[in-house]
Formats: C-alpha cells, sequence, structure tokens
C-alpha cells in the first residue's frame, strides 16, 4: 500500500545500498540527516515557487484580474524566472553597513525557519525527526528570527531599515506569547509535546479545531503576525517604510529574506494542520485509501489559502492598534481558554 | 568519536564566541555573538542528551532575553566616541585570569578530581523528558520554584512601577 512510511523505508533501503556500493556504510549515522536536509531543501524551493506563484493567483482573482500567464501553463514557471533573475541581479551594497551582521542576517532568516521543518509529520513515519518536545522545538527554533530581523535593520544604516526592524522585533515578541499560550491547552488535554502523538491523539478523538476552535483562531492570528504577513506587515510597510528591515538588501540576500518569510508559513500552517486539524488523518473514515501525505497537503494548501486570503482582504492595521490587539484582547482570551480547558480536564477527566 | 568531534567543534565555537562578546566594542556585535554562544551551549545540551534544556536554552536566552538586551543596546543611542577600546594592560588581564581560574574553575577542578572512580550511572530513558522534570517541579522542588515565580512577579512590578510612576 502507497503510505508515507513504506516510501521512506524503501527510500532509505535504497540509500543504504548505495552507501554500501561506495563503502560508506559506517558513516550512516552523518549521511542520513544530509540527505534528509537536502531533500527537505529541494521539496521546500519548489513548494515556495508553487506557493508565491499561487499567492499572486489568489490576489489577483481577489482583485479580478488575471495574474501571471504569460511563462509556462497558468504562468506556472513566472517564479522560476523570477528567482533566476534575482540570483543573477546585481549585489548592491550600503557603503557604511555594518559588515558582520549584515552577512549573517539573511543567513539566520533562512536556517531559522527552514530547522522548523525537521518535526513536521507529513504521515505517519514520514519526519524528519519526530522529537519528543517537537512543539517546543518549532516555537524555539523559530523564534530566531527576530534576531535576524533586528541585525539587519540595524546593520544597513537606514532609518527606514531600523524603524522596521524595531516594529517587527515589538510585533513579533508580543505575537510569541499568544502563539504559544493557544497551544497550552491542546498540550494538557493530549499529553504530549511529540507532534506524532498530537496527530495520533486525534485519531482516537475527534480533530482539536472542535474543542478548540478559539485556539485554532488565536493561533492562526498570531502565526500570521508572526511571519510578519499582512494585514500585519507594518514591519514592511511599504507606504510608510519602503520595505521595512529588507529596504537595502537585493539579489540572493533579499531572496534568503523572501524565502525565509515563505517557510515561515509553511511552518506555521504545518503546526496548525497537525495540532488542530488532525495532520495526515483523512477527514472521513471511509476515505482512508487516499495517502496520508495527500491529506496533509491538501490541508496544508487550505491553511495557506486561508493565510492568503487574509492578505488580500483585511487593510493594514496601525501599530498601535495591533499591539492593542495582542496585548489586550488575543492574549487574556488564550489565558481563559487555557483555565476553561483546565478545569474541563480537571472535571472531565482527558479527553473532555 | 564523532560526539568527541562535534564536541571539541561547539566547545572551540563557545569560547571563541565567548572571547568575541567580551573584546568586540560595538555592543551589537557583543550582542550577537553572545547570541552565538548560546546557540553552542544549547547544542552541547543537545549533545548531552537534555534536549529540554538545551530548547529551553534556546526559547528563553537567544529568543528572549537577547532580543531584549539588543533592543536596549539599540535605544541607548551610542555614538562612535562612546565605543572607543579599551586598552588592555598585560597586568589586568594576568590578574583577571588568576581570579577567574583561582576562585571559579580552581575549586571546580579541586570538587571533582580528587573523587577518582566515576560510577556512570546509565541514562534512563525519560532522562531530562518534560515529564521528569515537571514532576520534580511541582514535588520535590515545588517551594523553591513557586518562590521563584514570587520572586519574578515582584520583578515585574517593580519594573511596572519605576517605569510608570507618573501615571
Amino acid at each position: 500500500m502507497l503510505s508515507g512510511e513504506n516510501i521512506v523505508k524503501s527510500v532509505s533501503d535504497l540509500l543504504h545500498q548505495l552507501y554500501a556500493m561506495v563503502g560508506l556504510s559506517a558513516f550512516k549515522g552523518v549521511l542520513d540527516p544530509i540527505v534528509a536536509a537536502h531533500v527537505m531543501f529541494g521539496f521546500i524551493s519548489v513548494f515556495v515557487m508553487f506557493l508565491v506563484w499561487m499567492e499572486r493567483k489568489v490576489s489577483a482573482h481577489m482583485q479580478s484580474r488575471i495574474g501571471p500567464n504569460r511563462v509556462g501553463i497558468f504562468g506556472l514557471l513566472q517564479t522560476v524566472a523570477d528567482a533566476i533573475k534575482l540570483t543573477i541581479k546585481e549585489d548592491i551594497k550600503p557603503v557604511h553597513r555594518d559588515k558582520i551582521p549584515y552577512y549573517i542576517a539573511p543567513i539566520i532568516a533562512f536556517v531559522a525557519t527552514f530547522a522548523g521543518m525537521v518535526v513536521i509529520p507529513f504521515d505517519k513515519g514520514m519526519v524528519v525527526q519526530d522529537l519528543n518536545i517537537g512543539l517546543l522545538y518549532i516555537i524555539a527554533i523559530t523564534s530566531f528570527t527576530v534576531i535576524a530581523i533586528l541585525s539587519a535593520g540595524w546593520s544597513s544604516n537606514n532609518k527606514f531599515a531600523l524603524l522596521g526592524g524595531f516594529r517587527s522585533a515589538a510585533q513579533i515578541v508580543s505575537y510569541e506569547v499568544p502563539l504559544v499560550l493557544s497551544l497550552v491547552p491542546v498540550i494538557m488535554m493530549t499529553g504530549t509535546l511529540r507532534l506524532g502523538g498530537i496527530v495520533e491523539y486525534q485519531s482516537q478523538n475527534h480533530w482539536f479545531v472542535l474543542y478548540q476552535f478559539i485556539a485554532f483562531f488565536i493561533f492562526i492570528t498570531s502565526a500570521t503576525a508572526e511571519a510578519n504577513r499582512a494585514p500585519f506587515d507594518i514591519p514592511e510597510a511599504e507606504s510608510e517604510l519602503i520595505g521595512g528591515f529588507h529596504t537595502e538588501y537585493s539579489g540572493v540576500k533579499f531572496a534568503m529574506f523572501f524565502l525565509g518569510e515563505y517557510i515561515a508559513v509553511i511552518v506555521s500552517s504545518a503546526v496548525a494542520v497537525t495540532v488542530f486539524l488532525g495532520g495526515w488523518l483523512p477527514p472521513f473514515a471511509f476515505l482512508a485509501f487516499v495517502p496520508g501525505f495527500i491529506w496533509f497537503m491538501i490541508k496544508l494548501l487550505l491553511v495557506i489559502y486561508l493565510v492568503m486570503a487574509f492578505r488580500w482582504t483585511f487593510p493594514r492595521l496601525r501599530v498601535d492598534q495591533l499591539m492593542d490587539f495582542g496585548w489586550k484582547v488575543l492574549i487574556p482570551v488564550a489565558i481563559l481558554n487555557i483555565l476553561v480547558t483546565g478545569f474541563c480536564v480537571l472535571f472531565f477527566g482527558k479527553g473532555v | 568519536m564523532l560526539e568527541a568531534v562535534v564536541f571539541y567543534i561547539l566547545a572551540a565555537a563557545l569560547l571563541g564566541f565567548g572571547l568575541l562578546v567580551i573584546t568586540r566594542t560595538n555592543p551589537i556585535a557583543s550582542a550577537l555573538s553572545m547570541v552565538g554562544a548560546f546557540g553552542a551551549l544549547a547544542a552541547l545540551y543537545a549533545l548531552l542528551q537534555a534536549t529540554l534544556i538545551a530548547i529551553i536554552q534556546i526559547l528563553v536566552y537567544a529568543g528572549g532575553i537577547m532580543v531584549l538586551v539588543i533592543f536596549v543596546i539599540m535605544l541607548l543611542n551610542l555614538h562612535e566616541e562612546d565605543l572607543k577600546p579599551m586598552k588592555a594592560r598585560a597586568g589586568t588581564v594576568l590578574l583577571s585570569l588568576l581570579a577567574v581560574f583561582g576562585l571559579v574553575l580552581g575549586p571546580v577542578f579541586l570538587a571533582v578530581f580528587p573523587k577518582g572512580n566515576w560510577k556512570w550511572a546509565a541514562l534512563t530513558n525519560d532522562f531530562g523528558s518534560i515529564f521528569t522534570v515537571g514532576e520534580k517541579v511541582f514535588s520535590d522542588y515545588l517551594f523553591p520554584f513557586e518562590m521563584l515565580s514570587l520572586l519574578l512577579l515582584a520583578a515585574i512590578v517593580g519594573a511596572l512601577v519605576l517605569s510608570k510612576r507618573k501615571l
């Protein structure tokens, strides 16, 4: 039967035969993660290219335009052309930049979000490393993006970039709190931080979006804010700040920020799918013949579509509105949600 | 073998970043090197199978505290002339090295080395897991834990009172 577990098994068997042929079997422990990282990187780059195309199509649809339709079928190769253009562009650098932070920032921005992909379970057993504190790992590793954004804004030596960096750091730090708090009720109910374990819990009960709709809403909202996307994109509000923290970046370095931003969307949507929408589980039992990773991708694309629809339907918030919404609405609601869930777990036992 | 290689790479990175923290004149560079040092330390914890501690190290120090530190440094509005490199005198360096080894590292070595034959306990399956840590925190160490949270609460209230005096 076609399932994620079997695919992973046959691919890794093939790989190990290959190692044996070249005589590298002893280094299996080192080579496997390297191969996994490359596979993940290939998947992510193609997926991001597709998402950029999708974003442009969605926005075009919402604004009654056609969108990209010249390069390839339905304009599908437009992003490939754009990516080639970006990589061969001249790399313009500000003269008075702070050299080391300026170069490191795009790398951190990309690596920090990409590292989050390690624990995402695409199917039962189809995961690079199902850490037993996976959820905490994702939250921790993606919080490095703040440092990237701050050092990018600072080292560019440009007032717009600096303002954008500050705004972004304030926003990410504030929205990290409701983001984490919205996941706490789920952890309380499942009793595990392992993403695979959370999905297994949902296979015996209902999906968490039914129990924890408020948490789902808080999570999607704060994840959108964390990824600096509209309507929370004040860090790069082009009408006031030109481009925000990446004003002074061009060529490949800009592409790294861009890639990091889309990977952040993918990672947070994947967490939303895993935690609230049942991960690789089919919506109805009779649909179980469709492999799990296809269900995962369908749900992932739906959540990403939702996030994209936010961007093109809501107007951008003001800085004070943004902070008020985070601190005075989302955090108290999230804490109340934890309290109510705590009582439910206490009185009705595990699993509501 | 492999673990030793990784350990020495990480240890070198940790010491290198630590040196950068105290030798850079630009405070932003120092703060960024400190983030690097915390990252290397977290990786060392992960090498010792203490994944929870590693994650907390990144989450709290690299992700939270260092962001605030960088924020404060950027708001300080330092000028070029405030950032002149300090002249290092050989005597000062020697004295501080002596103090570090004599007062901090020396006693540690003295306490650790005489006890020759170590008995290494095998790691249990749930070593350092969130369950065991949580169990310990809420049973054996409940009182210190609660005291710590009280202390943090007092710090928050104090910070609010100091900054919003005119409210």
